[in-house]
């Protein structure tokens, strides 16, 4: 095995890697919210009174879980233009990471609201807080605190696999990869670079994860040091 | 011929496709667990430059995406010269893959064998290896059961981006078909559909798992 890696060349295209990157992190971003927010009231509609709705919320997330990104991905973006409805590439992978992980987030934060002590919900009534307070206070923002971890790791997921939205010609990291490689005729160097990238993205993501929650749930901080101190 | 030009070759088409998908998920199932056993060991290592190496490891392929660890293994063949199929390129990237977040959950599954099942092993003068032979990993294998039947629908799923190395698996498959009818959309909805026939029972299978293990646990734990 004669190989000379060179990482010169590839490294020479580092403004289209960076440019690369900022896509990637403008997928990811508006995906993760949208995502989280539509998960969140799918995951409320799942557990709530209605049947219809909530087996409509059931089978959404049973249906996007047990099927490929990659094809899900296809079908908004070739599936819906063969229908007549055309929409540009960045916009059918935001469309289908979006559907993605809302789905995920809903499984997730079902989990949370489920492990919700009965007491609390019964003592919120007994404080007379009307059914809007109960939801926001009591059973969905400690319900978020509870799963914060595991949405962590869906949505360092989710960044990961907006690599595969390259497939329908959208300029983030990986496709840049295989642009440079077809320039350079360094593929090997080209993907262990953007390799590189995602892992420097995805530390980013979780310290970045990691600090957000720090600041957003102070309350378990609050009962437990700062309780002596005030 | 049946409605959109959809015919019997293609559904045999995507019959083969099917079937390597499967291929390809027993492939990474098997080799991964192999690997990612060794891993889950490894991470847990008395020894601590074992332990780091395990931890590097996981963190290396759990903040990389498939995609490019495919690419990595499938440019990192040729250029050693191995002109090979998409197929082994493919498994070695789903190895790989499988073998990090396999390796993580069992580890997570072997820790939580209650700390003094280890302590109790460790005062009937067990070696390690007897102690993890005869008494952890038997009631951790209890516990991994239903998050590993849930991460082989992780597995069948993502094999699917072995067609964008080329080797012909079910997305594919259909791929091709739809190069010579095009129809994107009821090609990807049959192909969708076909993936939820595999992942779904696997899905309902781990849930169910999970429900029995919990059974038995219910009750001590009940506050």
């Amino acid at each position: 095995m004669q190989y000379e890696f060179e990482f010169a060349s590839v490294l020479a295209a580092w403004p289209q890697f960076l440019e690369g990157a900022w896509m990637t992190i403008q997928l990811s971003f508006p995906a993760t919210v949208l995502g989280f927010v539509i998960g969140t009231l799918c995951a409320i509609g799942r557990r709530g009174q209605v049947r219809w709705v909530s087996r409509l919320c059931g089978a959404y997330v049973e249906v996007i879980r047990n099927t490929p990104l990659l094809v899900q991905v296809f079908l908004v973006f070739f599936g819906l233009a063969s229908l007549g409805w055309k929409v540009s590439a960045f916009t059918a992978a935001l469309v289908s990471l979006v559907i993605n992980v809302a789905a995920y987030s809903c499984e997730i934060m079902r989990a949370g609201m489920d492990s919700i002590h009965k007491g609390q919900l019964e003592a919120a009534e007994c404080l007379g807080l009307t059914r809007r307070q109960v939801y926001w206070h009591v059973i969905l923002r400690p319900a978020m605190e509870k799963v914060y971890p595991a949405l962590t790791s869906q949505f360092v997921l989710l960044m990961l696999a907006t690599s595969i939205t390259s497939q329908i010609s959208v300029e983030e990291l990986t496709a840049i990869a295989a642009r440079v490689q077809s320039e350079t005729f360094r593929p090997f160097e080209a993907y262990i670079l953007v390799a590189v990238a995602y892992l420097a993205l995805s530390l980013l993501m979780r310290v970045g994860l990691w600090l957000f929650g720090q600041a957003v749930f102070t309350r378990k901080r609050r009962l437990g040091a700062g309780g002596a101190s005030r | 011929m049946i409605e959109g030009g959809l015919n019997l070759y293609h559904l045999q088409l995507l019959g083969v496709g099917v079937l390597w998908t499967l291929c390809l998920s027993v492939i990474a199932f098997i080799g991964g667990g192999l690997v990612g056993g060794a891993v889950a060991l490894c991470r847990i290592s008395p020894v601590k430059a074992v332990r780091w190496a395990a931890i590097a490891w996981i963190q290396l392929i759990q903040g990389t995406p498939l995609l490019v660890v495919l690419f990595v293994c499938y440019f990192g063949l040729s250029i050693i010269g191995l002109e090979l199929p998409g197929l082994v390129a493919a498994s070695i990237a789903m190895v790989i893959y499988v073998s990090a977040y396999l390796g993580e959950i069992w580890r997570g599954c072997i820790e939580s064998v209650p700390r003094t099942q280890w302590e109790a092993a460790e005062c009937l003068a067990l070696s390690r290896s007897q102690r993890m032979r005869l008494v952890v990993l038997p009631q951790a294998l209890r516990i991994a059961t239903p998050p590993t039947v849930g991460f082989m629908v992780q597995i069948v799923k993502n094999t699917s981006l072995a067609s964008i190395v080329g080797f012909v698996e079910l997305v594919r498959a259909g791929q091709l078909i739809n190069n010579s009818i095009f129809q994107p959309f009821l090609i990807y909805l049959i192909i969708a559909a076909l993936y939820f026939a595999m992942c779904f029972p696997l899905s309902v299978w781990s849930r169910r798992l999970e429900q029995r293990l919990h059974f038995g646990n219910r009750i001590p734990s009940e506050t």
